[in-house]
């Protein structure tokens, strides 16, 4: 039957189409259950479609698909071309977009009023699509207008918050303007590459610029790459550059933290990936550029500032989204690191990241549906009362702590590896050793309050949530366990990204 | 012209594009802040306008088919620009209708759309949450600021 409508060669365009397409048409499926259903089935057909997409990069002798759109070749068209690295972080985002879906349900009839659920849904289904499309595109310029599909988006839902707060509101209106300054600066940035190599295709970028004699005096492609840089910091909520994030995370509606923080800034950690390895090439960015010192130096700063921020907070959410930048820390910090097993540490974060914290907030998310709120006094007790949600929680917790036989330990292997084989790079290690020295503080003060006090008011009476939150809660946090202790499949996936991205050819 | 005021439309682009930077970060004002941000994005377009033009080159426009006449063979500008500033226009509308609808939500539920006033309202939301008992955020500045108001 896939045959039969040519599916399997389109797929890297049906992956952004399908959401295109499905996420307007949400908007006419009614009032009741209907555009939640509609939803999950796209979502959920888009997580296929990426699955085989998966089968397909690995099956490929070249590593890669290339797909031209229209039939242009890629000089004069768009070119699509999926490798191990965005077919892994399709996957990523598609799988965690279609679980987070099914959590959305009951999350969402709480939070958000019954008349503005198909509005609700149709900007969700096209932020998924914004951020596939970032991921799956091989063309500068389409990098820049999915990116502000997926942001617009994006500031949309987390507005859609103001129900049950209305700093929502001024959260999104924050990001918004922080948002559009980062990707103007992306813009400028592609601008002035454009400006020198004269296509907007990635991989021709690459080869012009590699051409280019004396490329580390040549202003223009200086000046293009500051301006990436910023942008991207700003995009990927990279320390000192995170200060939309935390306010963003905490008044968005649960099940819309739980998409964020799992797949937004990830794709903006991609787009780092594309422009700093891909186009500019790592001999450039981290050899002849200092890309590598700035970005560790922040990356550190921000693991450390961050922890001891989250330590600090008694509102879940925010603890989080604080820890959130804090994570993007280590992943930045792993690419910066410029070889194998730093990036390989840093894309498998990516991965083993989304599935841990969109559980967490997905617990957290749960607690506010039980009780309108999820700070450290309310949840006093709650162990004994929703003994599944807390304890999704406190999987995910020592998940960011690295603790042996969850997917965070995986990724601080590689990462410690990575900046132990680097020359001079060994106190990344020890920040990454403090950093998780961190999180067991702020996982610890949770474990306290929900464990080890007695329930107060209202919490002494509330019952475990419904199956349908607690359910795709125990998918994430039990990804999270299973490529913890069996990481052959990430672990090789990320290992050949890594290889591609350092080796110049993908 | 030649030298640094031959490319006086990059000299434009980017004065245009600081006082929108500057715009965003020193307005109170939401509304000036939404202007701001549309004065900065105006300024990259004017930017890849000017990447776009070849010295004595015409728009790019197939004549021939239009009156039948001679074609004209001389350069003309390079059109890609131009069609990637129409997409960036697009986005540029929709972020300010975004930006715009948010503003109207923040004076009907605020009242207001000074920033800092609407700092100050949510710092008096959290003491009062503090005071009823329900702890939402940044807890620990709220106690501090409270224990210093009782000693003084």
């Amino acid at each position: 039957m896939l045959d039969a409508f040519e599916i399997v060669p389109n797929l890297p365009v049906l992956v952004v189409t399908t959401p295109l397409i499905g996420g307007i048409l949400t908007i006419a499926m009614g009032r009741g259950k209907g555009p939640w259903a509609w939803a999950t089935l796209i979502t959920g057909v888009v997580f296929y479609f990426t699955v085989l997409l998966m089968q397909q990069v690995l099956a490929a002798k070249t590593g890669f698909i290339s797909y031209e759109l229209g039939n242009w070749p890629r000089q004069w068209g768009i070119e699509y071309r999926v490798d191990a690295l965005n077919a892994f972080i399709l996957l990523t985002v598609a799988g965690v977009g279609f679980v987070t879906t099914l959590y959305a349900q009951k999350s969402v009839e709480k939070e958000i009023p019954q008349d503005r659920h198909n509005f609700f849904y149709a900007v969700w289904v096209l932020a998924i699509c914004g951020l596939l499309g970032i991921t799956v595109t091989g063309d500068a310029f389409n990098v820049y207008v999915l990116l502000e599909i997926s942001s617009l988006t994006v500031y949309a839902l987390i507005a859609m918050g103001k129900d049950m707060n209305r700093q929502a509101l001024t959260a999104s209106l924050r990001y918004l303007i922080l948002g559009s300054v980062g990707a103007s600066f992306i813009l400028l940035g592609i601008g002035y590459l454009m400006m020198v190599t004269g296509t907007l295709n990635m991989e021709d970028m690459h080869d012009r610029l590699a051409a280019l004699p004396d490329i580390v005096h040549h202003r223009t492609v200086l000046v293009a790459f500051a301006f990436l840089l910023c942008g991207l910091g700003l995009k990927m909520a990279l320390f000192p550059l995170h200060m939309w994030l935390p306010k963003a995370y905490t008044y968005a509606p649960s099940a819309v933290s739980a998409l964020l923080s799992a797949t937004a800034t990830k794709v903006g950690i991609y787009m780092a990936f594309r422009f700093l390895f891909t186009i500019f090439g790592v001999g450039f960015s981290f050899v002849a550029m200092p890309a590598n010192l700035v970005l560790s130096v922040a990356a550190c700063a921000g693991i450390l500032v961050t922890g001891v921020t989250a330590v600090r907070q008694t509102n879940l959410k925010r603890m989080l989204a604080y820890s959130s930048v804090g994570q993007l820390g280590y992943i930045v910090a792993g690419f910066s690191l410029a070889n194998v097993h730093g990036v390989a540490g840093s894309v498998v974060h990516i991965f083993n990241h989304a599935v841990m914290k969109g559980g967490m907030f997905m617990a957290a998310g749960a607690i506010m549906y039980r009780l309108g709120r999820c700070d450290l006094r309310s949840i006093r007790g709650l162990g004994k009362r929703m003994p599944l949600t807390m304890a999704a929680f406190v999987a995910g917790g020592l998940g960011l702590v690295g603790f042996p036989l969850t997917a965070g330990f995986i990724s601080k292997w590689y990462l410690v590896q990575g900046a132990l084989e680097a020359p001079h790079m060994w106190p990344v290690a020890a920040v990454v050793l403090v950093g998780s020295l961190l999180a067991v503080a702020y996982t610890w003060r949770v474990v306290e309050a929900a464990y080890f006090q007695e329930p107060e008011g209202e919490s002494a009476l509330v019952t475990e949530a419904p199956l349908s939150m607690v359910a795709p809660m125990w998918i994430l946090i039990g990804a999270s366990v299973y490529f913890g202790v069996s990481a052959t499949f990430t672990g090789e996936i990320s290992m050949r990204a890594a290889k591609s991205l350092l080796g110049g050819a993908p | 012209m030649t030298g640094a005021l031959g490319i006086y439309n990059y000299w434009i682009y980017v004065v245009l594009m600081m006082i929108g930077l500057y715009g965003v970060i020193a307005k109170p004002n939401l509304i000036k802040q939404a202007i701001a941000l549309g004065l900065f994005q105006t300024g990259i377009f004017l930017y890849y306008i000017s990447m776009a033009v070849i010295d004595g080159g015409t728009a790019p426009v197939w004549t021939t088919i239009l009156d039948g006449a001679q074609k004209y063979e001389g350069p003309y500008d390079n059109p890609l620009p131009h069609v990637l500033i129409l997409t960036a226009i697009v986005v540029s509308v929709s972020v300010l209708a975004v930006a715009l609808a948010l503003i109207i939500n923040i004076k009907r539920t605020y009242g207001t759309i000074e920033y800092d006033e609407i700092e100050a309202m949510d710092q008096a939301d959290k003491r009062a949450d503090y005071q009823r008992g329900q702890v939402t955020d940044a807890a620990d500045d709220v106690e501090h600021k409270l224990e210093g108001h009782h000693h003084a």
